[in-house]
């Protein structure tokens, strides 16, 4: 049995570079998977560009039309709240500004703690309605699949490991933290294999699809 | 057409694979967003209607051989595969109860393009034996007589005479050197003969230089709505034929959207060519008449008009904002849906579901979305610019027993031309 301590160190060593190994191994053959199945000449005479309205539509997805949001409201808030969330607390609670300092020589201003704590308790707030909602809207029961609840937990563990370290909740902190660690070693593992890529592929599938409409002359 | 297999449906599945469909894939986390854009699902609230789910078929394949864990789980003997019998059992979400209006494609929040993926589909249904009666039957009308309706020259013959009688304008026939091709669809010529009235009025007030062409008159394509590469292919070659044996400079799709985007967006590819022409829908073209201060009107319709936006010209074309300058000219009191352009509601018979019989209740039930649009604004007359979305809206109206007629843009713009005299 190995203590705390040695396990901590195990997360943050060995651990660590086999997750960032599978993540950086597996996206790229993601990637290349889809880049290398290109796309056909298109021989009809274009109405409008492709790279801008392809832009546009990256960043105009991440805010529904009126029609939509009045339609999924609980969606569209639920989800983007704990989106927010989770990357706020990533890339601004005061450790992980530290961690990214010490790994890539780049900081920012951090979130004072309470500010990320309350960030962290509507996040996981939110991570659970959008389970509850799952389980229970008809078209999400219907289309979720064993990987949709998969990717749930691997997503809902990092957070509720953080929340209950920071807390001290579970002791000792070298355990807790340790698994904090380990839970976000399993999500990056995860990423690859799963519709956890829509990460990053939501990105590509925005730009194509802004860039096929607005080849017609629609800003989509 | 030669024997239909399932690995032939899998092969054209396989050919149609392309990088916006591995990305649209990936990114999929099943919200279920796209089910609430859909008229079939929200008026039917079955969750088999969910466009992403439609795609199922498409899915399975992408992932088992385009992507390194499916292969992988395939080696091991896991994972679904795509059977005779999961395409038959898709054929009625992938035809019925879809009409590739494109709104979920507009709704996605990670951007997923599903209409465009829906066309990709139907091309393996088609290859693999799975696709409606209905529009196999208009397939083969469309190749053997040049109509998906069976219709022939001599039945559109009598209506041209009838329009010079009616007119005293000669209708011109395969002029050479003209600067438009116009081409009808069937259904435009059965239902709405008006149609070929209003532009040959409004042609002859705005001084243009057109004409149809009796090699070929029929501008929709029946291949592009079952999903045949190949049937498509051989209808928009003979419209290309007839456009450059005439020597046009654009051809002018009808009041119809289906035909103006298997013209204007599909027919190239289909042939794999560029064409030596322009395409216009008639909306385009009329827009531009009244830009260049040559469609002389006058009065105004002064009843409450809405209007519908097919989707095929608003959300798929752009074709937006001409229609309502031509409004403009004609109409004082009009009034837009909530929700148009290029969120507009599909009428729910576009796409196929009009030439199959099959689909005739979900037809119905997705109108009902179009029937709450009209009653939130209470137009008096809709007004819109694709005979099939016209019959739908007809019959729609009628089946809920709603009198609210529907007119065609091309013939309200004609009936307030001012007389050529008075127009200097």
């Amino acid at each position: 049995m190995i203590n705390p301590m040695e396990f901590l160190l195990w997360t943050k060593g060995p651990m660590f570079d086999v997750a960032v190994a599978v993540l950086a191994l597996g996206l790229m053959v993601r990637l290349v998977e889809i880049f290398m199945l290109g796309r056909a000449h298109n021989y009809a005479e274009a109405r409008g560009g492709q790279l801008g309205p392809g832009l546009k539509t990256v960043v105009t997805r991440f805010v529904p039309d009126p029609g939509t949001f009045q339609r999924s409201t609980f969606d569209v808030i639920v989800g983007t709240l704990w989106h927010v969330g989770f990357i706020a607390v990533l890339l601004l609670f005061i450790p992980h500004v530290e961690l990214i300092k010490q790994t890539f020589g780049v900081a920012w201003p951090a979130l004072p703690n309470p500010v990320s704590d309350a960030i962290t308790a509507v996040t996981l707030a939110g991570l659970i309605a959008g389970l509850v909602h799952r389980l229970t809207q008809p078209v999400k029961r219907f289309l979720s699949t064993p990987q949709d609840y998969l990717i749930w937990v691997v997503t809902f563990l990092p957070v509720l490991t953080g929340y209950l370290a920071y807390h001290r909740l579970i002791g000792p902190y070298p355990l807790i933290l340790g698994a904090h660690i380990l839970s976000v070693e399993l999500l990056m593992i995860v990423l690859p294999f799963t519709k956890l890529t829509h990460i990053f592929t939501a990105f590509i599938a925005r730009w194509y699809n802004g860039a096929t409409f607005g080849r017609k002359g629609v800003q989509s | 057409m030669s024997e239909f297999t399932l690995e032939r449906g899998l092969q054209a599945l396989r050919e149609e694979m392309d990088a916006p469909v591995a990305a649209f894939f990936s990114s999929c986390v099943h919200c279920g967003l796209c089910a609430q854009a859909c008229p079939f699902f929200v008026e039917t609230g079955d969750p088999k209607y969910t466009p992403i789910h439609k795609l199922e078929p498409l899915r399975i394949l992408w992932e088992n051989e385009y992507t390194l864990f499916g292969r992988i789980k395939g080696l091991i003997g896991l994972g679904e595969r795509v059977t005779d019998a999961m395409l038959e059992q898709w054929e009625p979400l992938l035809y019925d109860s879809c009409s590739m209006c494109g709104r979920c494609s507009l709704v996605c929040p990670v951007g997923n393009d599903i209409q465009y993926m829906i066309r990709k589909t139907r091309e393996g249904m088609v290859a693999s034996g799975h696709s409606p009666e209905g529009l196999i039957a208009a397939s083969v009308r469309a190749i053997n007589t040049g109509s998906p309706m069976g219709l022939q020259w001599k039945t559109l013959e009598v209506q041209i005479r009838h329009v010079e009688t009616a007119t005293g304008l000669k209708v011109p026939l395969d002029q050479s050197g003209a600067d438009y091709l116009v081409l009808l669809s069937s259904m435009e010529i059965i239902n709405f003969p008006e149609y070929l009235e209003a532009i040959t009025k409004i042609f002859d007030h705005a001084g243009v230089s057109w004409t149809l062409s009796q090699d070929c008159f029929e501008a929709t394509n029946a291949g592009v709505q079952i999903g045949s590469k190949d049937v498509a292919a051989t209808l928009v070659q003979r419209v290309v034929d007839a456009a450059v044996k005439l020597g046009v400079k654009n051809v002018i799709s009808p009041e119809c959207g289906h035909a103006y985007t298997a013209i204007r967006w599909e027919g190239p590819n289909a042939i794999q060519r560029s064409y030596p022409f322009k395409v216009f829908h008639i909306i385009e073209v009329l827009d531009q008449l009244r830009a260049e201060g040559r469609l002389k009107t006058g009065g105004k319709e002064m009843d409450r008009l809405s209007m519908h936006d097919p989707c095929n010209l608003a959300r798929k074309s752009g074709v937006i904002d001409e229609q309502r300058r031509l409004m403009d000219l004609v109409a004082g009191n009009f009034v837009d849906l909530k929700e148009h352009g290029k969120f507009q509601w599909c009428c729910g018979a576009g796409g196929g579901v009009s030439s199959n019989e099959r689909a005739e209740e979900l037809k119905m039930a997705a109108f009902k979305r179009k029937k709450a649009q009209i009653e939130e604004v209470e137009p008096e007359r809709m007004v819109t610019m694709c005979a099939t979305c016209r019959t739908q809206l007809e019959e729609g109206l009628e089946e809920f027993n709603m009198d609210i007629p529907v007119v065609g843009l091309t013939e309200m713009i004609a009936d307030h031309l001012v007389p050529k005299t008075d127009a200097r």
